[in-house]
């Protein structure tokens, strides 16, 4: 089961595509999860035939379950090593033994002991209180064994997962489910505000050349080709990226990782409440044109529920604008393991100076979130200045 | 094609685009995209699907006339092919 953002910890595994003994490729689909965001398509890393399935159509599974076994050619059969359909960030360190049950990696047996004799910190203790956790059955991650924060939020994560029997009192079903995307993004969000040290950088961006250019171009342009400004603006994001590298980067185990391609993640809501930012992948490599249908089918997939597991899994960095909204400036709150988030709002018309003359021109905040574990003041400002850069010259994004 | 079967079709395509929402609550003098929570993009998928099913290319600088249901219903009937 791929981790399918910073904030799931559980899965249900809703239709097999693929039969035992097909032969699969990287990139083929082999099966459908329902996760809070809705409907994901998982994809296959590895090439060869299908060999085992060990996790049943609708049932529910944590975060880094082996799925299935794949056999890559040349391997003999029931090969005890072979990782199944998940991707390779998402495998476990230790091989899965060929008679393991479908679960997660191999985890301790609850402890009958009492809170207070376990391993576990007084901030994650106080947080299990809170969570209603019962942490003698939450096996710890941290040093020796030790229960840390994250484990109690994992594990309050999944118990809202579970279906849960009727109880008076209890909220309908589609409130449940509402209360539960709610209380993971909660944990998600508190989580990024806890670990990630936010700095916040804002410009004001003159979209006058941008909204010309892009006038003129949409002009001679059927409608189902035109371009929203949206699209300009991941452009030319991704090309500012590639001038301050460490903020296309993801923050793991203490260190810094920087990502060789640069996938802007889109935020994006969803009718019925919830937001989701999938990838748009290698953005700084599509012409803007590209970019718009893609961005347009991405839009389109991730509101029907027919995202690819890739994409979200995938982002490097988060654009979210509130622009529509009538928001002049967004700070976001940076999606872990990420380091960064950029925020554009509305396009408003303001006062400018251009050349000693004061004169009407359309302007929008860009902001930037950003960890200053990775980045400082002076680099997320040298981006902000590459992406005004950029937006002056919509010709060249 | 009549204004109430072009509004039929404008009803048909806003369905598609806002299909949690109840074709006859549709205020037809009320802003759309306020009333639907309809953002760019769902406005350009509306736009793309009424040029898939009349044949109205409809230009950037006319978007502003199609703010409420009555409003693109005027504008549509005005430059139906043929009109």
């Amino acid at each position: 089961m791929p981790q399918l953002g910073a904030d799931m910890s559980a899965g249900i595994l809703t239709r097999w595509r693929k039969q035992v003994g097909d032969v699969v490729h990287r990139g083929d689909i082999i099966a459908e999860v329902e996760t809070e965001k809705g409907n994901i398509d998982v994809e296959v890393f590895s090439t060869g035939t299908i060999e085992k399935f060990l996790v049943d159509q609708g049932q529910r599974v944590p975060v880094g379950t082996v799925l299935a076994w794949i056999r890559e050619e040349g391997e003999p059969p029931q090969a005890a090593t072979r990782a199944a359909a998940m991707p390779e960030a998402a495998r476990p360190a230790a091989p899965a033994p060929p008679a393991a049950a479908p679960t997660a990696v191999p985890r301790q047996a609850a402890r009958a002991v009492s809170i207070e004799r376990l391993p576990i910190s007084p901030s994650a203790r106080r947080l299990a209180r809170e969570l209603g956790v019962d942490a003698t059955t939450v096996t710890g991650t941290g040093h020796g064994g030790a229960i840390t924060r994250e484990d109690i939020e994992r594990a309050a994560a999944e118990a809202l997962a579970r279906p849960t029997a009727a109880a008076p009192g209890l909220a309908a079903p589609a409130e449940d489910r509402s209360a539960r995307i709610r209380q993971t993004i909660a944990a998600a969000m508190s989580r990024s505000k806890r670990e990630i040290p936010h700095y916040y950088l804002s410009t004001t961006i003159d979209m006058h050349r941008a909204l010309e250019w892009l006038d003129q171009e949409n002009a001679r342009r059927p409608v189902a080709e035109r371009i929203l400004y949206g699209a300009l603006v991941l452009k030319a994001v991704a090309l500012a990226l590639r001038e301050v590298p460490e903020l296309n980067a993801t923050w793991e185990e203490g260190r810094v990782v920087l990502k060789k391609n640069i996938h802007i993640g889109v935020a994006i809501a969803l009718r019925q409440g919830g937001l989701v930012a999938p990838a748009l992948h290698d953005t700084d490599q599509l012409t803007v044109g590209e970019l718009m249908t893609r961005l347009r089918d991405l839009v389109n997939r991730t509101r029907s529920g027919s995202l690819r597991s890739s994409e979200l899994s995938d982002p490097t960095i988060t654009v979210t604008s509130l622009g529509e909204q009538g928001v002049e400036s967004v700070y976001g709150v940076i999606y872990p393991p990420q380091v960064a988030m950029v925020g554009v709002g509305k396009i408003v018309e303001r006062p400018w100076c251009v050349d000693g003359q004061v004169v009407p021109r359309r302007v929008v905040t860009a902001t930037l979130s950003a960890d200053h574990r990775v980045s400082d003041g002076h680099r997320g400002g040298l981006f902000l200045a590459a992406l005004d850069r950029r937006l002056q010259e919509p010709d060249q994004l | 094609m009549n204004s109430e079967e072009l509004r039929t079709v404008v009803l048909r395509v806003l369905g598609q685009i806002a299909p949690e929402a109840d074709p006859a609550a549709i205020k037809p003098d009320v802003n759309l995209r306020e009333q639907l929570d309809i953002d760019s993009m769902d406005f350009l998928n509306f736009l793309i699907a009424l040029d898939k099913e009349l044949h109205i290319d409809i230009p950037e600088r006319d978007y502003g006339h199609l703010t409420t249901l009555d409003a693109c219903v005027g504008y549509l009937m005005a430059r139906r092919p043929g009109q």
